[in-house]
Order: C-alpha cells, then sequence, then structure tokens
C-alpha cells in the first residue's frame, strides 16, 4: 500500500524526523490559508505547492491542462499559492512514472521554501538476496536512484541490518561520514537515518525513501520529500496506516476485488482471465499473448475460494467494456473443481454472458467440476489443456 | 529415490485443528504419509482421526513421536513464532504452506534459522511431495507419479500443472518441491538443484520461476557451474506490468530488476531448456531427456 508525501512526512515527523513546515490543502482557499500562516512563521514569502499523487516524477511532470506547470512549484506569497494550486487541484498530472493518462490531483501540499546547501538520498528497504533490511545513502540526491545503481554503483552506500540487533550507531555513522558529511550535520544525518530505520522497522514498510534529503544553508537536515510503501500483508496490525489509504489513488476493479479477497490487477488486453494461484495466473497471460491476443487483467481466486467469491470474481471481470472472452484456467489443489463450477454458474445466470467463454477445469474434484458446467446448459467450451484452452479463447475472441 | 522426504519421514502437523490444516492432515494421512502427531496450544490430549496424538506443544510432540518433519498451517500472525518453536524443538525439515505471514516476521525467522540445523521451505508454498510415499502440503496427491524428474518452483498450481505432464507423458518426479512466492523464504532453487543434482534417481530437473527478486538468476549460475543433468525451464509473468504486485507478495518487478526477460536470459545462457508455454514444460523434458 501507498500513502501520500505528506502523510509520509508526518509519521517520519512523528518518529522524530525533522521535515519542513508544510499544510497539506483540499482546495485554493486552504492552500491560501496555509501559505499565510506558513509565510507568518517563517518570515519568508517563498513557498512550494506540490501536487500530492501516488507517483514519482513529479517536478519534471506536467499537467494535461497547464501544460506549462509541473507538479512541483516554488512561488512567491499566499496569492500566488492560491492561484497555483487552483490550477493543480482537479487536473490531470503526467510523469514517467503515472503512464499518459496520468492521475487527478484531489490534494495539494504547502512547504515553506528552503535554503538549500545539497540534496542526498537515504533509503531504507528488503534486500531479498540477504533476507534482511538495507540502509541505503547517496550524494545523489533528486535522481531517480535506478539510475544511479545502473551508472554510478559506487555512489549508493549500502548497510544491512542485522534483526536480531537493529541498526547499529556506527552503521548510521559509516554511511553519514561515507556521503563527505562533517562535524553537526554528519552527527544529524546519523540520527536521520537512525530514526529512518526505526520507522521502516515500526511501521512494516516496504520501502521508506527520502529523496531528497536536503542540507539546509545553515547545516540543518531534512526530509524534502517523502516516499513510503508498506507490506500489506502487515497492515492488519497497523490501523492507523491503514486509514491513509486513499481509495482515488486505486483502480476501482482492484478495490472491489480486494473486498473478496481476491487478487486481481487490470491490464490492457481483451482477453479476461480467473485463475487459481498467482503462478498459474502470470502463465495463462503468457501463454495468452504467445497465441496472439493480449490479457485483460491478472485475477487469482486463491486458495480457499468459496461459490460467492468466484461469482464476484467473474463479475469484475465482466465488467471490463474491452473484454472480447474469457478464460477459466483451474488447477485444483486446495480449491474444488465443483466450487469453481458452481462460482461461474452463478455468475453467469445473475450477469449474463455477452463473450465466449473457456473453461478448463483439472485436479480435485474435477469431474463433479465438468459434470455441472455440462448439465447447466451454459454455452461455454471446454479445453483438455492450458494450452487448448488458450488457443481456443485466442481464436474464439477475434 | 528421492530427496528430502520419503516414507520414513513422520510428520507432525502445526496447526491440525484448523479447517485447513485438518482438511490436508486427512489427505496426506489418505496419501500414506506418517502423519504422527498434531500441534494446537491447549489441546494437547486430544487426538486427531482417532490415531494421532495432539500436542501443546512441538518439543513435546517430538519427544513423544519422534516426529522430523513438520508442516505449518498456522494463520499468519501466528506463522513466524510456530515455525521458529519447530526449529527450537530441533525438527530437521520444516515445511511453512501459511500464506500473508509479514515481511519483517520473516526477516526475523530467517536470522533465527542462520544458527540452526533445520530447513525450512516456504512460506506461502504448497510443500514437499514424494510420489507414493511422503505428502506434506496441500497438493492432489493424485497427479503425481513416482519417477525420474526433479520440480522445484515458485508456484503452487503451475507445479501442478507441470508435474501433471511429467506424469501424463510417463516421466513422473522423483521429489517435487514448492519453494513459495514470498520474497523471503527459507530454501531456494539453488538448494534444491545441488539436492537433486546430487539425487541419482534424478535424471532431469524442472525449474520454474516467476518475475521478482533474482533466485532464478542464481540458480541459473549455479545450473552452469554445478549441472549437467537437463534442466526445463519456465518463467511466469513475461506479460506482467512494472510496479505491481503480481498475487505473489514476491512477484513484482521494480526499478526495472526481476523481471522475465532477465531471467530466461540468464537461464538460456546457462544452458537449460526453455519451455515456450507452460504447456510445454511436459514435453521440453521428455525432448531433453531423449
Amino acid at each position: 500500500m501507498k500513502i501520500h508525501e505528506y502523510q509520509g512526512k508526518a509519521l517520519l515527523k512523528a518518529e522524530g524526523v525533522p521535515v519542513p513546515l508544510s499544510q497539506v490543502a483540499f482546495s485554493a482557499a486552504e492552500a491560501e490559508r496555509a501559505a499565510r500562516e506558513i509565510i507568518e512563521q517563517t518570515s519568508n514569502q517563498v513557498v512550494v505547492v506540490k501536487a500530492q499523487i501516488h507517483a514519482g516524477g513529479r517536478g519534471k511532470g506536467r499537467f494535461k491542462e497547464h501544460p506549462e506547470l509541473g507538479g512541483v512549484k516554488v512561488v512567491k506569497g499566499a496569492d500566488q499559492a492560491k492561484a497555483v494550486a487552483q490550477q493543480m487541484l482537479d487536473s490531470t498530472l503526467v510523469t514517467i512514472q503515472t503512464g499518459p493518462e496520468g492521475k487527478r490531483v484531489g490534494r495539494v501540499l504547502v512547504e515553506q521554501g528552503m535554503d538549500i546547501a545539497s540534496e542526498l538520498y537515504v533509503a531504507a528497504t528488503l534486500d531479498r538476496t540477504t533476507g534482511r533490511t538495507v540502509l541505503m545513502a547517496s550524494t545523489e540526491g533528486g535522481m531517480e536512484i535506478e539510475e544511479v545503481a545502473a551508472k554510478t554503483p559506487e555512489k549508493i552506500l549500502k548497510e544491512s541490518i542485522d534483526p536480531s540487533v537493529g541498526l547499529v550507531a556506527f552503521q548510521a555513522r559509516k554511511l553519514a561520514y561515507g556521503l563527505g558529511l562533517k562535524d553537526n550535520v554528519a552527527k544529524k544525518m546519523a540520527r536521520f537515518l537512525g530514526k529512518l530505520a526505526a520507522a521502516y522497522e515500526r511501521l512494516d514498510c516496504s520501502l521508506l525513501e527520502v529523496n531528497p534529503l536536503v542540507i539546509t544553508g545553515d547545516g540543518e537536515v531534512l526530509a524534502l520529500d517523502a516516499k513510503a510503501t508498506f507490506d500489506d500483508n502487515a497492515l492488519y496490525r497497523h490501523p492507523a496506516v491503514e486509514e491513509l489509504r486513499d481509495p482515488s489513488e486505486e483502480d476501482p476493479a482492484e478495490l472491489e476485488a480486494k473486498k473478496f479477497d481476491l487478487s486481481y490487477v487490470n491490464l490492457d488486453g481483451t482477453i479476461g482471465c480467473m485463475v487459481n494461484g498467482a503462478g498459474l495466473a502470470m502463465a495463462t497471460m503468457d501463454i495468452i499473448k504467445f497465441f496472439g491476443a493480449e490479457p485483460a487483467n491478472f485475477l487469482d481466486v486463491g486458495g480457499g475460494a468459496t461459490v460467492d467469491r468466484v461469482t464476484a470474481a467473474f463479475k469484475i471481470i465482466t465488467r471490463d467494456p474491452k473484454l472480447k472472452g474469457i478464460l477459466v484456467n483451474i488447477f485444483g489443489g486446495i480449491m474444488k473443481c465443483d466450487v469453481i463450477a458452481q462460482g461461474v454458474i452463478a455468475a453467469v445466470k445473475e450477469v449474463g454472458l455477452e463473450v465466449p467463454l473457456v473453461v478448463r477445469l483439472e485436479g480435485t474434484n474435477v469431474e463433479q467440476g465438468k459434470k455441472l458446467l455440462e448439465d447447466s446448459g451454459l454455452r461455454l467450451t471446454t479445453a483438455s489443456s492450458l494450452r487448448d484452452a488458450a488457443q481456443k479463447i485466442v481464436e474464439l475472441a477475434q | 529415490m528421492s530427496v528430502l522426504v520419503d516414507k520414513d519421514t513422520k510428520l507432525l502437523v502445526q496447526g491440525i485443528t484448523g479447517k485447513t490444516g485438518a482438511f490436508h492432515a486427512r489427505q496426506s494421512l489418505e496419501y500414506g504419509t506418517q502423519v504422527v502427531a498434531g500441534v494446537t496450544p491447549g489441546k494437547g490430549g486430544e487426538s486427531f482421526e482417532k490415531g494421532v496424538p495432539i500436542f501443546d506443544t512441538v518439543a513435546d510432540a517430538v519427544k513423544h513421536t519422534g516426529a522430523n518433519a513438520s508442516v505449518i498451517f498456522v494463520p499468519p500472525p501466528f506463522a513466524a513464532d510456530a515455525i521458529m518453536e519447530a526449529a527450537d524443538a530441533g525438527v530437521p525439515l520444516i515445511v511453512a504452506i501459511t500464506e500473508g505471514i509479514p515481511v519483517t516476521d520473516m526477516v526475523r525467522v530467517k536470522r533465527y534459522l542462520q544458527d540452526k540445523p533445520s530447513r525450512l521451505i516456504g512460506p506461502n508454498c504448497p510443500g514437499i511431495i514424494t510420489p507414493n510415499q511422503c505428502r506434506i502440503g496441500i497438493m492432489p496427491g493424485y497427479i503425481h507419479q513416482p519417477g525420474r524428474v526433479g520440480v522445484v518452483s515458485r508456484s503452487g498450481t503451475l507445479t501442478y500443472e507441470a508435474v501433471h505432464q511429467l506424469t501424463t507423458l510417463g516421466l513422473g518426479q522423483t521429489t517435487a518441491i514448492g519453494i513459495g512466492g514470498d520474497p523471503v523464504n527459507g530454501t531456494n532453487f539453488v538448494d534444491c538443484l545441488t539436492l537433486f543434482n546430487e539425487d541419482p534417481a534424478t535424471e532431469g530437473i524442472v525449474m520454474i520461476g516467476e518475475i521478482g527478486g533474482s533466485a532464478e538468476e542464481d540458480g541459473a549460475a549455479y545450473i552452469k557451474a554445478h549441472v549437467s543433468k537437463p534442466v526445463v525451464g519456465f518463467i511466469a509473468g513475461t506479460t506482467a506490468p512494472p510496479g505491481k504486485r503480481m498475487g505473489h507478495a514476491g512477484a513484482i518487478i521494480s526499478g526495472g530488476k526481476g523481471t522475465a526477460e532477465a531471467k530466461l536470459e540468464a537461464l538460456r545462457e546457462a544452458g537449460v531448456h526453455i519451455a515456450e508455454t507452460p504447456s510445454d514444460i511436459g514435453s521440453t523434458m521428455k525432448t531433453a531427456l531423449g
């Protein structure tokens, strides 16, 4: 699960990480008021208005409605802040991470202008190779870290955290001095890293990234941005984090699927798939492509699906306007084929079926499942293997 | 021959009184597996299916039954605890079926296991099976057949798909191992490839990977250096978009890393026979074995 920058900063601030003075605004009037208050407190007319969306590359991104405007705008005075917020709100920001359709901006962050001496990069994430958290730091702040990793990997410093002791102070010092920082600034940086690692651990993040982290002219170390991603498996123990979810940032079909404990990802193709097991679901998408069509979705109905869940899954698939055919591919282990058959039959009875349907069943209770489908009188095509099923649906959907 | 489990494996089931645990304990018993004990805290002294004694702790179960493998059907919030309890009791093989264990829990588990002789398979996996001898996990037993091919896979149902093809073609399996779809797991591809490579009965190896991480690349490097038996590879997720988690917690392409293309390239480079589609895994192995 992802959250907005302003929410990430609030979490960091609660952990004791220094962040600039800022306020979130949902309207231009709120932005004006926020700017006025910040200017009063800082005695500095410069404020920054930042579009809040769940995607990176905002600074270099552009609004569809205002091609001259980027997602991060430095302004002078509350009136300008209001005018920029007015333009940003309800407009669509396109960045390298949003895709060409862009994302609608529903909130902006108004932040004090900073006197920036240098920009750095720090992050905590999982290192899958070691199975441990890795704390990373780089002098290349403000750049895409993947680009730094590809071009100048030596500029990324790493410390692996032993979970039995957590981040040890010397590791934070190694990073801080390794970045070339001195004296008080190095000490502040080490403290910053300690708190970042603590927040990562305590909140079950899968990524906690500050890019850029800035050092101001008078030697303060602050998080100028905050990107937090959370481990979905651990959300059950963080109800406060769950509350930060912004449903407008998520695909409506994916949200609906989540309610039924289904794993669903919307894709661009025309063949809807309902499969049990993530690997088999991906493989089914791949074989559809192999035979010349494109999958409309990834959908894993999971191990212990009930008739209701299968019905819900089928409904979500059929709602897709791009749909030209449906492939149901089930290899029953925990999942029983007769349950799948009942779910498919119930769903078709409820929502109808306007596109060809190919069903391939194998595994636990396969004979009962096949018999249920035959007796249902539904117009569907059965298949003997995955290859057979994929070929049939690609052909029928043309 | 087989790897890790056979007819002498004595299985204990952690979470034997839960719905899924009970269902699959029963299936394993019917398959002929020696299910010697169950563990459910608070239900010690009771028995499962009349013959299988239930204990409060794993240590007790091991002491009284000599169990040498444990399968875990405990819900995600308690699963890490269950794995560590089994390791503490000295169980040599721990198979964690549970899906949805928080990553930070698994990071701690992995560290805890570092100093212990126990091997963990999973979590978020279908388990391990040696046909007609021992079934540990949730796979449908009847699709398996004793035979010549070792199977290792990150996916559950995709493993069944491969196993079914091998059985239909008469090749069968020595042992099939699901290593699970989580980003932090116990046994990896290299471990299983090593076991199969050293098992004289295993004539060929099927390796099924998916997007995310670099375990397949590590496996490919091992194959290139050590394996002379034919290996058939398949990688799921050629059509998966970047940045999206595809069901499994570990199946995500992030920062351009973990793509199917990179994995396929590494496998090809290592001389692995690539199955073009998931329907061709069995036939590719048949051709490779000659």
